[in-house]
Order: C-alpha cells, then structure tokens, then sequence
C-alpha cells in the first residue's frame, strides 16, 4: 500500500498560507496532531498532490472553511468528565451565587454540549435567571450547532449517566424533547447563553467574567502560545474569579501560575488571586 | 539529563497488560531509552495501572503529560481516553479528537507520530488484542526506518492483533513477551553510569 503523505514543512507552508489570506492563525499549534488532521484532511478528500490541495485552500474560500473546520478538534460530550461537573456545582456555584450578576465565558465551546450541561447546573442551583454565558469558538458552523441546542439522542444514555454522576437532580430527560434521532434541549436553557466567534489566537478580552471554562483547547497549543491565551484569560477575570480547565490541562510552570490557586479538589479549577 | 535520543513505543490491547507484566521485570534499570506505552482501557483506572507497572521495574513509571520532555529510562503511559502523539521536539501532546479504530488512545496514533517524530530510533512492539489497532502504526515505523516488532500470536492471550498486523505490515521480528525484554535492553542501550 503506498500512502500519500504530507510533510510537516508542506503543512506549516499551509498555515501561512491560511494565515495571510483568510486570517486564522494557526502557526502556534502544537505540530503533531495538526500535522495528522491535515493529512487526514488530504487523504480523505483525496488530493492527488500537494500543490493541488494548496491551490483549493487558496482559491476556494469555502474549502478553506471546510479545512479549517477539519482541522480543529470539535469532539466534545455533556458533563464530560463528571467529578468536574460535581466540584463546579459543589465548589464554585455557591461562591457565583452571591454576585447579583453573574457572567461566565465558555472558550472554544465547540458545539456546545458542555454550554447545556453548565446551564443545568445554574438551573438547579436556581441561578440561570442571573446568568449570562458568553459560550465562543473560532469555528461558526459549530456555533450555529450549539445555538440550536439540538443533539443526536443516540448519546442521551451516555449523558444521562454523566448527569447522575454529576450530582443531577432531576430525571435527565426532562431537560429536552425527543424527536426521532435528535433531543432538543429546553428553550429556557438556551435563553442565557450568547453563541459568538472568538478566535483565542487573535482576539482580545470582551469582557469581565467571574468564571472561565476552556477544556481541552490549550492541549493543542504550543508552550507560548498557552501562555499568551492563560494571561488572556486571566485579564479577563475579576479577583477571586474561577478558571477551568481540562483533565489533563495545567496553569504549572506557566507565567501566570503565581496569580491563581487550584482548588483543593482533583478537578483543574484554579482560582485568582485577591490582590 | 538529556532527552532520550532512541524510543521503545508498546501497544497492547485486550491480554496486553499481561504481557507487559511480563517483560517489564527483565528491562534494565539503566536503560537508555524511553519507554511509551499505549493500552486500551477503561477509564478512571490511571492510578492504579501507573502503581502496578512500577512493582514490576526499577524504572520511573508515570502517566504521559502534555508538553513533557521524554527522558531515557522512563516508563510514560498514555493516559486514558486522550489520543498520545510524540513531537520532533521530543515531547508529548495530548489529543482529544474522535477515536481511532474505535479507541482513544490509539496505538496507530501514536506509532505513527512517534515514526515522524523519531525514525530510524524507534522499535514498535504490538501485542495482545482483539481488534486491528497498530497495524498502520507498524507500517510507519517501518517506512520511517524503524524496527517493528509483534507479539507471537500463538503466545498471545487473544491473537486477533498481532495477527491482523503480520497480514498487514513489515513485521521484523515475532516474538514471544518473555524475550521482549532482552530485545529492548540490546536496542535500547544502557546510560552512563
């Protein structure tokens, strides 16, 4: 079997390209696992070279958004991970609900999944109605997913489980309607969340928050690149705000590791420091 | 210290735990490779899995992180439910992207980034398991120069992978878990003292 492969200078060659005609940065991206999907990319839609898939990129702009759409990691599920969802309700929610208004950003939220699951937790802890949460991407097509709030069904059963282990309180399934293959989530849940595009690469503080979420999105950057968007994060915070992140994500050995305190769970939930 | 200049890359699916188990014993303790190890798996077991490979060797044994360095004579595990890639920096990312072969971590994932990363400096030793997991990260390793290795499928608790990955890839050796130690050990080189 002979397989057609890109190289690693041909993909960053693509980056710049991407860059300086449509303006998404993706140079700061760790190269391993950027390199894979643009190689997946091009098998899968098979280009029989280099130059050809390079010329579709800069020639067909709806491509380029198909490429940058493949090219970004939008697997996500709710409650994921749910001992963190567990520790937001238990830790954190008790601290926002003394704030008369309180505004958290869920970055790179992908298609939104995890949006919902936060918005529950803000309803049964009688908070939504106080609420606004700012839920950005990069990717718009994703966006436009979230802000319908309708999921295949097909998962319900894994997040219903993921629900329970998170402390729910209520019967999952009262939060949607089932319709054939999908589950659309109550209406009531969606009214306080703002879908935007927010490219965490480029764009600049919008805002004040007492909670940022961003989970598996800094696992893709490069070391500088996670610092600059840590300490764009941590501008974007008030004192004693909360910042989470994913599983395997952490604020060690990064320039703003001073400025924040984990939490005493497991959970990656760091909090600012009062100064 | 410096990084480990050559990689000894292990993927195992159902009965490769066993295996391992078995080989680690006889690895040396000044074994001038690193070691990565990718196993299919439940989650929520990390702990336990690091706690009970390091009964078994003098090695340091830990979870992979993202953005770490690899170090000769250690012993890195793929964490669970995150796809493990090696960079030509030698160090690692984490990705969370759809599963491969219906795993993540996938032992394809990481075989192939690691023969990007790596070439001529890394074995590939794929062993127990029920599905076809590993075997286009055996041809990878191959095509970049490096040695690939399959656990002889007769001394395999459940043969289906190093079979599929015979069929399939450029397999140097076929080997039974008990001489993969001393395969590693003479590939890997031992540290200055």
């Amino acid at each position: 079997m002979t397989r057609n492969h890109i190289s690693e200078r041909e993909v960053s060659m693509l980056l710049n390209d991407v860059l300086e005609r449509y303006g998404y940065d993706f140079t700061g991206y760790a190269p391993a696992s950027i390199n894979r999907r643009v190689n997946h990319l091009f098998q899968a839609d098979r280009f029989p070279s280099f130059a050809e898939f390079r010329y579709r990129i800069m020639s067909d702009p709806d491509y380029a958004l198909r490429f940058v759409e493949e090219i970004t990691v939008n697997v996500t599920e709710m409650f994921r991970d749910p001992q963190f969802y567990y520790t937001l309700r238990r830790e954190v929610l008790p601290v926002l609900a003394t704030y008369p208004l309180i505004r958290v950003w869920h970055a790179g939220c992908s298609t939104g999944e995890e949006v919902y699951s936060f918005a529950i937790l803000l309803k049964e802890a009688n908070l939504l109605h106080k609420s606004v949460i700012y839920a950005t991407d990069l990717n718009t097509s994703v966006l436009e997913k979230g802000r319908t709030g309708i999921f295949p069904i097909s998962q319900m059963q894994q997040y219903s489980r993921n629900y329970m282990e998170a402390g729910g309180l209520h019967d999952f399934s009262s939060y949607y309607t089932a319709n054939y293959e999908y589950a659309k989530f109550r209406k009531d849940l969606g009214e306080k969340i703002i879908f935007s595009p927010h490219n965490l690469v480029t764009d600049g503080s919008f805002n004040e928050f007492q909670l940022i979420i961003c989970r598996n999105v800094l696992i893709y950057f490069s070391k500088t690149l996670q610092d600059k968007v840590l300490r764009l994060f941590c501008d974007s915070l008030e004192p004693l705000g909360f910042l989470a992140l994913g599983s395997k994500e952490t604020l060690s050995f990064t320039s703003v590791a001073s400025q924040f305190r984990q939490l005493d769970s497991k959970e990656k939930i760091w909090r600012k420091h009062h100064l | 210290m410096s990084t480990a200049s050559r990689l000894v890359l292990i993927g195992g699916s159902a009965g490769g735990l066993q295996a391992i188990l078995t080989l680690l014993p006889g690895l040396m303790p000044q074994l001038a490779a690193a070691v990565v190890i990718v196993l299919h798996r439940q989650n929520h077991y990390d702990s336990m899995l690091t706690e009970l490979l390091s009964a078994k060797t003098q090695l340091t044994v830990k979870e992979a992180e993202e953005k770490e360095t690899l170090l000769p004579g250690t012993i890195y595990i793929a964490p669970a439910d995150y796809h493990l890639l090696l960079e030509t920096d030698h160090t690692f990312s984490l990705d969370y992207s759809e599963k491969v072969n219906f795993s993540r971590p996938s032992i394809d994932v990481t075989f192939s980034s690691a023969a990007l990363a790596y070439g001529r400096q890394v074995a590939a030793i794929l062993l127990s398991g029920a599905n076809t997991d590993g075997a286009e990260g055996l041809m990878d390793v191959h095509d970049a120069g490096g040695i690939t290795i399959v656990q002889d499928p007769d001394t395999a608790a459940v043969d289906v992978m190093p079979r599929q990955a015979i069929l399939t890839a450029p397999v140097d050796h076929i080997l039974p878990a008990t001489a993969m130690a001393a395969f590693i050990n003479s590939f890997a080189g031992m540290m200055a003292s």
